[in-house]
């Protein structure tokens, strides 16, 4: 069973649904002994990085992903899900992550032409340095993602599975192993989001 | 590149689409979860879903309609009419929406696209406006452009966006239903004192409408229109096809 993290961070009724149009059945839970036996987990999240890394550990789901992590269990991180992944975020301060994957989130106005507006904000091509695998593996490149964020995961280039540009190369999609994330929504990127989300499902 | 976006609307009254030309004389068109499913294959890069019912059963009626539209179509959706207060915020966003766009309720309560924005974040909040050429200047309509409130509009919209809206629709009332192009000067007037995207609403009326609007205002990042597409004037697919060809990143 694939199970969605509830923690009362965004809201999950287009996640829900998305898998619901690709036939695979969820379960959307906040029960730490639910997530510890789920086969498959999403860490969904929108909002502030500090307040979501606070409501997972007060939960208690921290260890519990760090836990399935560690088994090998397949994890999708979704946008701040994504972001959560890593060491630490400067999203208003300093942030502890969960660690997963090695990196920090960092805010993207700095690094790019001032010209641009920030938050990134819509469909944006994907690049896939290393090919349409994994999640990818219905997908090509120049495909296009939903964005919505300001901050992205800067982090070691072999941890990249797909990249997109805006003024830089912002980190679109990154894989540790079993421990994968998007910075863009798969729920609202159309067919390409849910042929991610059906790749997800089917490992 | 961050793609320019083309956005269908649709006026919803009563579970069904309708389209007023300058806001008048409604015409049936069609049931609005199949519209948005064609719009959606069609390459529409997004929808907005206007709730033009007054009563509260229809309230119910659009959020259920939203409901199973949000099933089926997995593209970015906004929401608006009706959004008063942060309790519609929260109606419309729990079914699907992923922006709201707050007109006559921002006008109302000049706090509420903030309050919005500190709870939801500012990618959410949409300040919608319906601006005419008042006296040679630019007025904020209410009422689906029908009484003028006899604010400063491009004060008003700039004061918006320093509250926590995300991003702007800018709907001209001058142009609206005419067919003849979008209104390029009041959009150049409000790209210049913004910093978040501004949506173009209001007379397109052809496929050279959007291309015209892209070549000459490179910071509006979407064009909205309703009836064009409604009665298959211009295909989303064709059009996305002629704007690629001029050179304009889509999404296709």
């Amino acid at each position: 069973m694939i199970v969605i993290v509830d923690y009362g961070v965004g809201n999950l009724f287009s996640l829900k649904s998305s898998f619901a149009m690709i036939g695979a059945p969820v379960l959307v839970s906040g029960d730490e002994k639910e997530i510890s036996a789920a086969d498959k987990i999403i860490l969904p999240g929108v909002g502030a990085f500090g307040d979501a890394a606070e409501s997972l550990r007060r939960a208690g789901l921290d260890e519990a992903l760090k836990r399935a992590a560690g088994d090998g269990k397949p994890i999708l991180g979704i946008c701040l899900g994504m972001q959560m992944l890593f060491d630490r975020s400067f999203e208003y301060g300093e942030h502890r992550g969960l660690g997963l994957i090695p990196g920090s989130v960092v805010d993207m106005r700095p690094k790019i032409n001032r010209e641009l507006k920030v938050p990134h904000i819509g469909w944006n091509a994907l690049h896939l340095p290393k090919g349409p695998t994994g999640l990818f593996k219905y997908i090509n490149e120049n495909d296009h993602a939903y964005f919505v964020h300001s901050y992205y995961a800067d982090c070691d280039s072999r941890y990249i599975t797909a990249s997109t540009e805006y003024d830089i190369e912002l980190t679109a999609a990154v894989a540790r192993d079993n421990v994968m994330g998007c910075q863009f929504h798969p729920e609202k990127s159309g067919r390409v989001g849910l042929s991610i989300l059906r790749a997800f499902c089917e490992m | 590149m961050i793609t320019k976006r083309i956005i269908p609307c649709l006026d919803v009254k009563d579970g069904r689409v309708v389209k007023g030309v300058n806001f008048q004389g409604l015409n049936d068109v069609e049931d609005p979860v199949k519209l948005a499913e064609f719009y959606s294959e069609q390459g529409a890069d997004e929808l907005v879903f206007y709730d033009i019912t007054a009563s509260a059963e229809g309230r119910k009626l659009f959020t259920g309609i939203l409901r199973d539209l949000a099933e089926k179509i997995f593209i970015p959706l906004t929401v608006g009419g009706g959004i008063n207060g942060l309790e519609d915020f929260e109606r419309v966003l729990q079914f699907g929406a992923d922006k709201v766009s707050v007109n006559s309720g921002a006008i109302k309560n000049p706090k509420l696209s903030g309050e919005a924005a500190k709870r939801y974040g500012d990618q959410c909040v949409v300040l919608s406006a319906d601006v005419k050429r008042v006296d040679g200047g630019y007025r904020v309509f209410a009422k689906g452009g029908r009484v003028d409130t006899g604010l400063e509009a491009i004060e008003y919209i700039r004061r918006g966006v320093d509250m926590g809206a995300g991003e702007i629709v800018l709907n001209s009332i001058d142009t609206d239903g005419v067919k003849r192009g979008f209104d390029l000067e009041m959009l150049e007037a409000v790209c210049n004192v913004v910093n978040v995207p501004v949506i173009a609403s209001g007379g397109a009326g052809c496929i050279d409408d959007f291309v015209r609007l892209f070549k000459t205002l490179p910071k509006v990042d979407a064009g909205l229109a309703a009836s064009i597409f409604h009665f298959g004037e211009v295909s989303i697919s064709e059009l996305k096809n002629t704007l690629a060809d001029n050179g304009i990143p889509v999404r296709r």
